[in-house]
């Protein structure tokens, strides 16, 4: 039996149900990180190259927060889940395609990392080796692997349902992964706005790198719709309507549900959270932006956060877009 | 149609030959100055890097000069570059401007579709299959010139007796090569191009420092991007060797088009290939200038270039372990000459000082 750490960022938010269900079905123990805080943002920026965007920097301070007290991290190296784009060749964000080796040469005294490398573009099969991979490095044996996959693939399939009823991650984990947890809506039951919220997992889901974004919608009694909420039939029939899809997933999914939810008559609003020096957001924000104001006539608020973001800062404008749109449909 | 296409190096001359010569008239780009960055940064996305910003400014400059039709490159990814075009378009209309960009996606991935706009390209200029045919070979004859010239200039820079001669010489021959119109011509004219060159007053007593040039593409080869970095090293007496080259896809004329596999080089360091961009060329490039020798490898990339990034957190465990030194310059609107220069000379000291020591140890143990 190994403890398998497993940082709470980057690909957790969609995929944390399957991996615990599969380790501990293993007989392994999984130990996630703890929450992003203060403490994890400066170890990420101390020990993770300068020029890298906030949420790699605060993987590295996950990884760091793990170190000590695990056998292995699990730092899978994500390239792609599906075959999608005008070639087919969409892939994660550069940067997840980098991230083993960038953890393993900028941190010095790391246990070992599982670092097998996630590619379904030939088709979901392709999982069944990744498992087994895993069962291998762990000395897990091949049926034991298959039998944990299936349960994995399971939970998994539950939590993406959960999503898809607009349950919000944190709870829709804990329904999925604890057996008879009873359903306790973090949404609003009567909202008095509906805003899509727009971005990366690892951005919109991180209280601490979004400065609380979530729950200072849910005080406004705003009820959120994130892209993970979608099916992906439903975004990709949206991303045919632009004249080339990206390249990274996340993006794709960003975008795509955004121009879902502008055809949506109920939505009152878009907010797009963009990481500081994020690559892809350079291009993601304007695009969003440009076709808001080309398809609809809803409000579009970017909020950028980077490791200086302040709390108020953020409520302000946040708290003067909502004022805005309550005006808005006053004067509708 | 008045068709114009971005500013990368020398290779105006030849892309400004082809449109001509298919019946288009060609608005040349100029090169990217104060001016270009200036317009591009303020109509980009703050955060989207140099290259697309300096090509913005491009873009809106020769849409003044009138340009219609803007030819680019487009890209499967998974890089930024090969959605430019598409943002570009988008900037473009929202700015009122009625210009199309068309970008050729490589024949590898869209062949239909690679035709399609070459077909078009051919009609509105309103030549022969067979003729335009024809045109794009001489076109690829002049690029091939171009490059030969210049990696000469490199390398005999750093020897040049008299300051700011081999550019001198080097616009000499380009303009010879502008002028030529047949495989011939351009064959004539890069001989005697290199004649032009390998004619000046040489030092060979001089043994010059070597260094590799790796990273982004745009930067790389745009001079004007980089603040003709090649050229300030060879004035400083270091010869250089570039890893990318228009034309250094089909051929073996630098080093590293000499090895095999570059992502094979790199896959001790970064098990991944490609991660868009030059990334994991440029932790393969550090990689095989160490085996050949050089003193040291410049790294150039655009400020937050994702795939370069990547690369320069696994660099020093290359640098370490081959014991070569490598300079990131990290390239923004904000870096000035002055800085590069500075910056360059105190590599120049370092590897100097390195070859020094090396030296003298190898003098020692003969003793
Ligand atoms: S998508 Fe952006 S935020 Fe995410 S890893 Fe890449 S650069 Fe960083
Ligand atoms: S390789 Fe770097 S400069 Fe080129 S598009 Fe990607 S991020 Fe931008």
């Amino acid at each position: 039996m190994a403890k398998i750490g497993i940082p709470r960022t980057l690909a957790y938010f969609s995929y944390y149900p399957f991996w615990e269900t599969f380790f501990s079905q293993l007989g392994h123990e999984v130990v996630v990180s703890s929450p992003t805080s203060k403490a994890i943002l400066d170890k990420g920026v101390k020990e993770a190259v300068n020029d890298a965007c906030i949420p790699i920097k605060i993987y590295h301070g996950h990884v760091a927060d793990l170190a000590g007290r695990v056998d292995f991290i699990f730092c899978p190296r994500m390239v792609s889940v599906r075959k999608y784009g005008d070639f087919g060749t969409e892939t994660f964000c550069p940067k997840f395609l980098g991230l083993p080796d960038m953890v393993r040469l900028s941190m010095s005294e790391l246990p070992p990392i599982i670092d097998v490398r996630v590619d379904l573009k030939q088709g979901r099969k392709a999982m069944d080796q990744v498992c087994q991979e895993i069962g291998r490095l762990l000395g897990n044996p091949e049926k034991e692997v298959e039998s944990a996959q299936k349960k994995a693939t399971a939970v998994q399939k539950k939590y993406d349902r959960l999503l898809q009823q607009e349950i919000l991650p944190d709870e829709a984990m804990t329904m999925a992964l604890t057996p008879g947890a009873t359903p306790q809506s973090s949404q609003p039951v009567q909202p008095d706005l509906k805003i899509a919220v727009l971005g990366y997992p690892y951005t919109i889901y991180d209280h601490y790198l979004n400065v609380g974004l979530l729950s200072i919608l849910r005080k406004e009694n705003v009820k959120v719709y994130t892209q993970d909420m979608l099916r992906n039939k439903t975004m990709n029939k949206y991303g045919q309507t632009l004249p080339k899809n990206m390249f990274w997933y996340y993006s794709n999914r960003a975008v795509n549900a955004t121009l879902y939810y502008l055809d949506r008559p109920d939505i009152d609003g878009i907010i797009h959270v963009t990481a500081f020096a994020c690559g892809p957001d350079s291009m993601v924000d304007r695009l969003m932006e440009i076709e808001t104001h080309r398809r609809s006539k809803l409000p579009f608020l970017s909020v950028a956060i980077d490791e200086h973001t302040a709390e108020t800062g953020v409520r302000t404008r946040v708290e003067a877009f909502l004022d805005m749109l309550r005006y808005r449909r006053e004067s509708l | 149609m008045k068709v114009s296409f971005p500013h990368m190096g020398y290779s105006p001359i030849a892309f400004k030959w082809l449109l001509e010569n298919i019946g288009h008239e060609c608005i040349m780009p100029p090169e990217p100055s104060k001016k270009t960055l200036d317009l591009g940064v303020r109509y980009s996305p703050e955060f989207a890097c140099i290259p697309f910003k300096i090509l913005t400014g491009t873009y809106l400059e020769v849409v003044e000069a009138g340009a219609e039709l803007i030819l680019t490159s487009g890209g499967m990814g998974p890089c930024r570059a090969g959605y430019y075009w598409v943002m570009h378009q988008y900037l473009l209309e929202e700015l009122g401007k009625d210009v199309k960009v068309m970008a050729f996606e490589l024949p590898l991935c869209d062949l239909k579709d690679f035709w399609k706009k070459l077909r078009y390209l051919r009609k509105t200029g309103g030549v022969s299959a067979k003729e335009f045919v024809e045109k794009v070979k001489i076109t690829w004859e002049k690029i091939k010139a171009i490059d030969d010239l210049e990696i000469r200039s490199h390398e005999l820079r750093p020897l040049e007796t008299k300051r700011g001669e081999t550019t001198r010489k080097l616009d000499l021959a380009l303009d010879m090569v502008d002028q030529a119109n047949t495989s011939e011509q351009i064959e004539d004219a890069r001989q005697e191009g290199l004649k032009l060159l390998n004619a000046m007053t040489l030092d060979k007593s001089r043994n010059p420092l070597k260094v590799g040039i790796i990273g982004e593409i745009y930067v790389v080869l745009e001079p004007a991007a980089n603040h003709y970095l090649q050229i300030m090293l060879g004035e400083m007496g270091v010869q250089t060797d570039r890893s990318i080259y228009l034309s250094s896809y089909t051929r073996k004329n630098t080093i590293v088009n000499l090895e095999g596999d570059i992502f094979k080089m790199a896959q001790p360091y970064l098990n991944e290939a490609p991660i868009g961009g030059h990334g994991v060329n440029s932790i393969g490039e550090t990689v095989l200038y160490a085996k050949h020798g050089f003193d040291g490898v410049v790294q150039l990339a655009p400020f937050a270039c994702i795939p370069e990034i990547v690369a320069k957190s696994i660099i020093p465990s290359v640098s370490r372990d081959l014991d070569i030194p490598v300079l990131t310059m990290f390239i923004d609107e904000q870096t000035g000459k002055a800085g590069v220069q500075t910056r360059l000379e105190a590599f120049v000291d370092l590897m100097e000082y390195k070859r020094e020591k090396k030296f003298s140890k190898e003098e020692s143990l003969v003793i």
